[in-house]
């Protein structure tokens, strides 16, 4: 059975990463280049790390799915990334960022790693801005910086709506000069299938070479997951369509516990889904609040276009019922009030699921020059899927699934309930409780890959440098092969009617539909039946022509599909468990009078850490216990 | 919509390849190109056939996965899009839509309509980065870059490596892939300092790759789903010439 120790340092807040990294083991140069380190993932916190773990003179073996490293889904976030530079003197702190998401995440997430997450954003922007991403600037020459959501001050760092593209290219381009410098070797299109434990420590991988099916063993002193969210659950989502919690479950079910996995974040500003066949949500960044209003008609069934209905026609309900925070609350806020405005009937377009992202206003007064010169590129985006120009027309907009707070549960170290593995970035649970503000996540990814994990695997490998580079012929990786060559064997022996991305769709309608902004009890209960036949159905019924031993890319499908399938059930024990509302998670029977979401502190602020327990059995949960040894817990309110 | 598809089916790298006809009923001018070809796969495995292989991920435009010959044009006939983003508006019902891979030396099929594009990552390996460590780095603010430099900067740096520009070169050059990269280095001081040694290991990494010499054509801008201009390719020529 596990045991979940945080390890957070002592002493006061702002002292617990200096006072860890002044007493953290080292290892010599000589030794590290008898270190072997896989990393799988090659997104921010990925490449990151390989990068400055490779600097560091580690071997480092890091492994991709897509062809290019270049293009893990960090590229796709569009509007920024958070530091607490202070440049803008409005007040911002180290302190504040901290703050800003301890309540951002509605107080469910740790105190001291939320800190160090904010501690390290400043060193994430110098060291991006020295790779050459080119931010945007000031006519001086400095950087410039927005607001986002959730919070007062503009601590935004961006370039134009692709800053997770610039600051992933900058890492693939630190992760390049390491690939040339011979410390990291290269593994693209592979898919990990399981993770290898040596007497309970993690040695190494197995994964699938997408080209050939070849199977292969790497063995390794440690691991790092840097895998990314599990959005994909819903089918329909902002992420990648090939995007997989595959990695992840794996880990899981070798005996990491997997934290929170119901807190899923639900983006208010996405291109609604217009039709049945969508494979993909296309997000409009949140940055677009600062200038854009957001109303519905305050007539039902007004069928005038929106350009049409005068000002006292129109509902900003964001305005009207935050005052504070107007169109700038955060995600799950402005998500769940757009979604009761749909549900009461005044949502606009042929579904009546949209709500209107308008600029009118902000071209009035700034001019288009200076709006296109902030989102350019998204209103071209825009405009090439919709075929309407939000120059001219509000855009419409409503939310869909796009990242997940909850994930592996590591402790303060970003290492697993398996010595020897550890996750960053996404992959893991730790800094954005129960809803993440945005920008944030660009932020936590690179400071996990280039400023947290080079201590803190250091401290873990400081205790192997006795251990001998692991051979790939042990019994362990025998086992783990034979597992692996099973289930494929096993998938494709099934010759059904019916394809993977079917299957996946219907989990992602279950999952949307019980399991998103809104949720029950009985809803809960009915998704579990309902992934349960779903998964009898697969099982028998599923189809993949072709082979193992070739590009398949069905195959690859399936197998993120069964996985998806197992990893909803547990999203959903999870949501039935927590009998409150926090953040993202929002419990239709724990809400305040005016339908803002209930937190019970007494009974629920802890974190919900789920230990795999076999394939018939309930899995454990263990709870992680939050102090708020330095902020008061507070009732969340952006009024 | 009613089309008709001719796509080019390959089984791997060393098999030879061939046209196959499809014919789709019920394609709605909302789909986006890759959903077509969803509904095309759909239907295929669910007679047992083997799907058509392409490559795609992100489906908004900005991941570079995808990318194929869509009537004669990378990405297809409309300017500034990526294949995924290609609607089925833009084509004419009863319209027959011929399909192939990315046709060059350097980028040789693996399946169908997937190509290997690890020529562009060996390019990059070779130069396409600044050298500074983690740790490193000096106070952000503390190196000033003019805004027109970064504006121009960002503008060569959205290059999205898909290929499409030496798909539409007919010498199948990587000139405009390479100096997006060289352009955005050369025009921040944080690039400078390794300007020279830059310029010269990608250019001969590209030579080796088997990338031709530019066309002068200018093929590879009218292509570019990301628009990147052919301005880049001047301060490529310029940037070589000063290292020397």
């Amino acid at each position: 059975m596990i045991t979940l120790n945080a390890k957070i340092p002592d002493g006061p807040l702002e002292e617990k990463w200096t006072r860890y990294k002044n007493s953290a083991r080292l290892v010599s140069p000589a030794n590290k280049k008898k270190l072997d380190i896989i990393i799988v993932g090659t997104g921010l916190s990925g490449a990151g790390a390989a990068s400055s773990l490779g600097e560091l003179g580690y071997n480092i073996k890091i492994f991709c799915y897509q062809d290019s490293p270049r293009r893990a889904h960090s590229v796709a976030a569009q509007g920024g990334i958070n530091a607490a530079k202070n440049y803008k003197n409005d007040g911002d702190s180290t302190f504040r960022l901290f703050y800003d998401m301890i309540k951002g995440g509605d107080f469910r997430a740790r105190e001291a790693n939320v800190y160090r997450a904010a501690e390290v954003s400043n060193l994430v922007i110098d060291h991006y801005s020295a790779l050459g991403v080119p931010f945007a600037r000031e006519y001086g020459g400095t950087l410039d910086t927005r607001s986002f959501g959730g919070v007062q001050v503009s601590r935004t760092f961006y370039s134009k709506g692709q800053t997770g593209q610039q600051c992933l290219l900058g890492a693939y381009s630190s992760l390049n000069r390491q690939i040339k410098a011979g410390t990291v070797t290269m593994f693209p299109r592979r898919e990990m299938l399981d993770i290898v434990l040596i007497d309970g420590k993690a040695r190494g991988i197995i994964t699938r070479n997408l080209i050939t099916g070849a199977i292969e063993r790497h063995t390794a002193h440690a691991v790092i997951l840097a895998t990314g969210g599990y959005g994909t659950v819903f089918y329909l989502s902002t992420l990648a369509v090939n995007s997989n919690a595959s990695a992840a479950w794996k880990a899981y079910r070798k005996g990491a516990a997997f934290a929170n996995p119901s807190f899923v974040q639900i983006h208010p500003t996405s291109i609604p889904q217009l039709n049945d066949f969508q494979s993909k949500l296309t997000l409009m960044s949140e940055s677009l609040r600062n200038d854009g209003r957001v109303w519905v008609p305050k007539q039902k069934g007004d069928t005038r276009k929106a350009n049409d209905i005068p000002e006292e026609d129109r509902d900003y309900y964001l305005e009207r019922r935050y005052p504070a925070f107007g169109n700038l609350v955060p995600r799950d806020v402005a998500s769940r009030a757009a979604k009761e405005r749909c549900d009461a009937g005044f949502g606009v377009g042929k579904t009546g699921l949209a709500v209107n992202l308008d600029f009118r206003d902000a071209i009035k007064k700034q001019g288009k020059k200076a709006i296109e010169e902030k989102y350019g590129n998204l209103f071209e985006m825009y405009k090439a899927i919709t075929n309407i120009d939000p120059y001219d027309e509000p855009m419409r907009i409503y939310p869909a699934g796009h990242y997940t707070m909850g994930g592996l549960w590591v402790d303060y170290e970003l290492m697993t309930t398996i010595p020897g593995l550890f996750a960053i970035g996404e992959s893991n649970f730790s800094d954005h409780g129960a809803n993440r503000l945005g920008a944030s996540s660009l932020m936590q990814a690179a400071g996990d890959g280039y400023f947290i994990i080079p201590y803190t695997i250091t401290n873990y490998l400081a205790g192997e440098i006795r251990t001998q580079r692991i051979e790939p012929d042990r019994s362990e990786f025998d086992e783990a092969e034979k597992a692996v060559r099973e289930r494929i064997k096993r998938l494709l022996s099934i010759k059904g009617k019916q394809t993977a991305s079917s299957f996946h769709k219907r989990l992602g309608k279950i999952m949307w539909d019980h399991c998103g902004m809104v949720r029950n009890g009985d809803g809960l209960q009915k998704a579990l039946s309902l992934i349960h036949e779903l998964r009898n159905e697969f099982w028998n019924d599923l189809i993949i022509p072709g082979s193992d031993e070739e590009l398949n890319q069905e195959l690859e499908k399936a197998g993120r599909v069964a996985d998806f399938i197992d990893l909803a059930e547990l999203m959903v024990t999870d949501a039935l468990d927590r009998k409150e509302s926090c953040g993202a998670h929002f419990r239709e029977e724990s809400q305040t009078s005016d339908g803002e979401a209930k937190r019970n502190d007494d009974d629920f602020a802890y974190v919900a850490a789920w230990e795999f327990k076999g394939e018939d059995n309930r899995p454990q949960l263990h709870k992680e216990h939050l102090k708020f040894e330095f902020v008061e817990l507070k009732e969340r309110s952006y009024k | 919509m009613r089309i008709k598809l001719k796509i080019w089916r390959q089984k791997d790298a060393v098999s030879k390849g061939s046209f196959a006809t499809y014919e789709l009923d019920n394609i709605s001018p909302e789909m986006s190109f890759l959903e077509m070809l969803d509904a095309l796969n759909k239907s295929l495995v669910e007679k047992s056939l083997e799907p058509v292989a392409f490559d795609h991920d992100c489906r908004e435009g900005i991941c570079g996965s995808c990318g194929m010959y869509i009537n004669g044009y990378p990405h297809g006939p409309v300017k500034g899009l990526t294949t995924c983003h290609l609607s089925m508006r833009y084509f004419k019902d009863g319209e027959t839509i011929v399909i192939e891979p990315w046709r060059a030396k350097a980028f040789p099929v693996i399946k169908d309509l997937i190509v290997d594009r690890s020529a562009f990552d060996k390019i990059m390996i070779a130069g396409g980065f600044i050298s500074v460590s983690a740790g490193a780095a000096p106070e952000a603010n503390s190196v000033n870059v003019r805004k027109k430099n970064s504006d121009a900067a960002f503008d060569s740096s959205i290059c999205i490596g898909c290929g499409a520009c030496v798909a539409s070169c007919k010498n199948a050059s990587a000139m405009l892939f390479i100096s997006a990269k060289i352009s955005q280095y050369s025009l921040m001081p944080q690039g400078r300092p390794e300007a020279k040694e830059r310029v010269m290991s990608m250019v001969s990494e590209m030579d080796k790759q088997g990338f031709g010499n530019c066309s002068n054509t200018g093929a590879c801008e009218s292509q570019c789903p990301k628009q990147i201009k052919l301005v880049n390719i001047a301060r490529l020529n310029r940037e070589y010439f000063k290292a020397f």
